[in-house]
């Protein structure tokens, strides 16, 4: 919108409804004619409303704060027009920088009014604030907007798409403190300038307000013009867009597939009914075979159901602005997805490498499992266990793919879940690798709590065995670290954290998010232990998980990890 | 703290298999880590087996080579192998520890010699008390040698390891002599080690050692072993021990810095 103005777009528009006049009025020309309507419609609503705070902006910024400006009121009018769900800004540091080293190089700006300006609009962009139902509030507490702003990254051409802005967008982080939106996201690369990528580490451990994703898994697929929809989905820049499919959880399923379609907690016949598995002791090929019927039948129905959500969607809530801000024709993804993976993936390690024996109640449903052996764990990168995690997402993937989707759309799935982990666990039975029954699953793609028992780095490399191809919605990995636990000095810290990440680049991992703790988050792990189950602290040398130290132990630790700063 | 650390954990490693000319090494672990045991990110394995017995020992389920798991020199270079893009790619390495690495030489210098046809780079961390077990061929497959110096002074050295000192000062002497490259590192434990001559004596002995010492780490002593000897049913030696405080640490540091040492602390 900065770049042509409100005009120039309505015009497009108006070229693209005359192009469909002349051609046989079928259900789809009909409905596309009915969408430009509306699409030049909002354009039209968009001017005034500009017009309201007394701007024009009927053609092109001329300035940086007019380019700012312009791309506010774009996102602002999405924000109001749209029902609450993400809304992601785009790759606009390398784009607005254009227009503030132009009036940098003309004298029409200091780099101080610079970084206010970007600082300013950091601040609305903060400020964005839905009204959801509870139920979505439950999922995903924290009242998320996933304003999420893509930075860096490197172009078709090889040339870094770095930017001072770039660094300026990052550097809210300092002028305005950290906070979770805008939800900015670095496209890593190991070819970023150097400058670059220890600014964004040190930037991490000051404030963990950064993710990071694989510059060199999205520029193949998506081109250079990339940025994130949502949390973590690549995505052409105005050429695409997202049905978002939320996920299904497959750790529930696998239960449903042990206890013939019935629920484990309430007993109900929800699934196709199966005959339920009898004997002592599971076996896995059979276990197995009716997960894939079960998850067969789990494709089907939740594709369907979004088909639904979708069609009523567009029908009742159709997003007239941004789509208008979309060319006339987008590449559309059912943006399918995925919780409990590594439960799933355990249980079915547990199953296959140990011994699981069923415990049933006296409805004949089996409600817990015994355990006996060693169970490969997912997160150790160990193929025995990465291998059933890899199969999971490929053979789900390949199942939702069966299904035709709403508008012709691709299907896409994530292994992503936010915080809504927490609910999924808590609506579901014990399951056969051990977790208990209303425990939270891993978030993500992350191994379940405290069963990577080598590290940080290990655990990324089973995450990062996922393939990407068959989840280009997004694989999602969050690490916490402590300071220390990257080394001594402030410069250590950032050149080992600039290694894992491009350890985990190299190694084909697609996102991660990095915690680096800091006081406040270990004293609240003491008074919470079971938000924390996974963490894990380095003293001298050492690693420990850290809610299991007695207290005067966790005191100790903190005593000592932040001894610079008491 | 819950039993965990008792059980001795799955490696992930396919144990010693029954072909009888292979290189086999009782291994107690093995761990990814970052900024310790070595610069960058790391693979580090844990040798089963050691001969001291010093007082603060955090890893005494590490002393008894019985207790590892056996694991042939193949199973073990497969699996670090899993790790070389990323090790690679970061900038970090493998590090061999223990234990006492050195009671199994022969497997470390095998092993060792497989990471540099890889293009590795290579730590080894010892005490030093068995350097002698070292042949050239394996320090010459060796970047960066961590070696613990203890104590300077004989006698508290003997009070906090059980052993004598001089094998390991006459190895820190070869590896100078040899120049390979070291990390000095120096548990500094209130009322064991930190008398201010007993601290100063190894500086000297780092600072004797010439450039080849890149770095001195303190590690200040800490009480996260105590549940792993109450597991194992023995009795804690430094019970009434306290972990040095910030100002202890930068004192002893100075030691270091005077002579021209980098030192860091933690």
């Amino acid at each position: 919108m900065a770049l042509y103005g409100v005009d120039a777009l309505i015009a497009a528009k108006k070229a693209d409804l005359v192009a469909c006049a002349d051609v046989p009025m079928t259900e789809d020309v009909i409905r596309r004619r009915e969408e430009l309507s509306e699409q030049i419609r909002a354009l039209r609503e968009l001017i005034e409303m500009a017009a309201g705070y007394g701007y024009d902006i009927s053609g092109p910024a001329r300035t940086g704060r007019e380019a700012i400006q312009w791309l506010y009121f774009a996102y602002l009018a999405a924000v109001k027009e749209q029902n609450g769900a993400a809304m992601s800004l785009g790759r606009t540091s390398t784009f607005i920088d254009i227009y503030l080293q132009r009036d940098l190089d003309e004298g029409r700006l200091t780099e101080e009014q610079a970084q206010e300006l970007v600082d300013d609009f950091v601040i609305k962009l903060r400020i964005v604030r839905f009204l959801r139902t509870p139920e979505y509030d439950e999922l995903f507490s924290g009242d998320p907007t996933w304003v999420t702003e893509s930075i860096g990254g490197i172009g078709d051409d090889g040339r870094p798409l770095v930017t001072r802005s770039s660094f300026r967008y990052l550097q809210t982080l300092y002028n305005l403190g950290p906070a979770p939106e805008p939800n900015l996201t670095v496209f890593w690369s190991s070819r970023l300038p150097q400058g670059f990528k220890d600014f964004c580490a040190r930037v991490s451990i000051d404030t963990s307000a950064i993710q990071y994703e694989s510059d060199e898994l999205m520029r193949p697929r998506f081109g250079d013009d990339t940025a994130i929809a949502c949390c973590v989905s690549a995505m052409t820049v105005g050429k695409q867009m997202q049905f978002f499919g939320a996920r299904v959880n497959l750790a529930k399923t696998l239960l449903y597939a042990i206890n013939g379609g019935r629920d484990e907690i309430s007993g109900a016949q929800v699934g196709p009914q199966l005959p339920p598995l009898d004997g002592d002791v599971l076996d896995y090929a059979q276990v197995a075979q009716r997960f894939d019927t079960m998850m067969e039948w789990l494709a089907g129905t939740y594709v369907n159901a979004l088909n639904i959500i979708h069609y009523m969607h567009d029908r009742y809530a159709y997003e007239r602005i941004e789509m208008a801000l979309h060319d006339t024709d987008v590449l559309r993804t059912m943006a399918c997805g995925i919780a409990g993976l590594s439960v799933a993936a355990d249980s079915l390690s547990a199953i296959k490498h140990a011994t699981v024996r069923p415990v049933r109640d006296d409805r004949g449903l089996v409600v817990d499992y015994v355990v006996e052996g060693e169970l490969p764990a997912y997160g150790n990168n160990d193929d025995r266990a990465d291998t059933i995690a890899t199969g999971l997402v490929e053979t789900f993937m390949a199942k939702i793919r069966k299904h035709p989707a709403y508008r012709g759309a691709v299907h896409t799935q994530s292994v992503l879940t936010i915080t809504s982990n927490v609910v999924y666990g808590k609506h579901t039975g014990n399951t056969p690798d051990g977790r208990r029954a209303g425990a939270p699953f891993a978030p993500g793609a992350n191994p379940m709590n405290g069963r990577d028992r080598h590290g940080m780095v290990a655990a990324a490399l089973s995450v990062a065995k996922l393939p990407y191809e068959h989840a280009q919605d997004g694989i999602s990995l969050t690490t916490t670290v402590t300071p220390n636990g990257l080394g001594n000095s402030r410069d250590e810290q950032v050149r080992n954290l600039v290694g894992v990440l491009d350890g985990y680049t190299a190694t084909g991992g697609f996102h991660l998010n990095v915690n680096v703790l800091d006081r406040a988050t270990l004293e609240d792990a003491m008074a919470h232990p079971e938000n924390y189950p996974q963490l894990t602290i380095r003293v001298s040398g050492y690693a420990v998980n850290f809610v299991r130290l007695t207290r005067a132990q966790q005191l100790d630790v903190i005593s000592r990890t932040f001894h610079g700063t008491l | 703290m819950n039993g965990a650390f008792l059980q001795r954990p799955d490696l992930g490693i396919t144990p010693a298999g029954a072909h009888p000319g292979d290189l086999v090494a009782s291994v107690h672990s093995w761990d990814v880590v970052t900024a310790a045991d070595g610069p960058g990110t790391r693979f580090v394995t844990f040798l089963a087996g050691c001969h001291l017995r010093c007082l603060y020992c955090h890893n005494p389920d590490t002393w008894e080579g019985r207790n590892g798991r056996h694991v042939t020199l193949d199973a073990l270079v497969a699996k670090m192998l899993t790790f070389k893009a990323f090790i690679k790619a970061s900038g970090g390495g493998v590090t061999v520890s223990g234990g006492e690495p050195l009671l199994q030489e022969h497997f470390v210098e095998a092993y060792l010699r497989r990471c540099k046809q890889e293009g590795l780079h290579t730590a080894l961390d010892t005490s030093g008390y068995l350097g002698a077990r070292a042949t050239d061929r394996l320090l010459d497959d060796t970047d960066l040698v961590l070696l613990d110096v203890k104590s300077s002074d004989p006698a508290t050295y003997r009070r906090v390891t059980g052993v004598e000192l001089r094998p390991t000062i006459e190895f820190g002497h070869r590896l100078a002599e040899r120049g390979n490259r070291m990390r000095i590192r120096f548990v500094l434990v209130p009322g064991l080690t930190d008398d201010p001559a007993n601290v100063d004596g190894v500086a000297e002995i780092a600072a004797g050692w010439g450039d080849v010492v890149e770095q001195v780490d303190i590690l200040g002593y800490h009480r996260l072993g105590v549940a792993k000897y109450r597991e194992l049913g023995l009795r804690y030696p430094l019970a009434g021990t306290l972990p040095p405080t910030a100002q202890q640490l930068a004192a002893a540091a100075e030691h270091f810095t005077g002579r021209g040492l980098r030192v860091t602390t933690s």
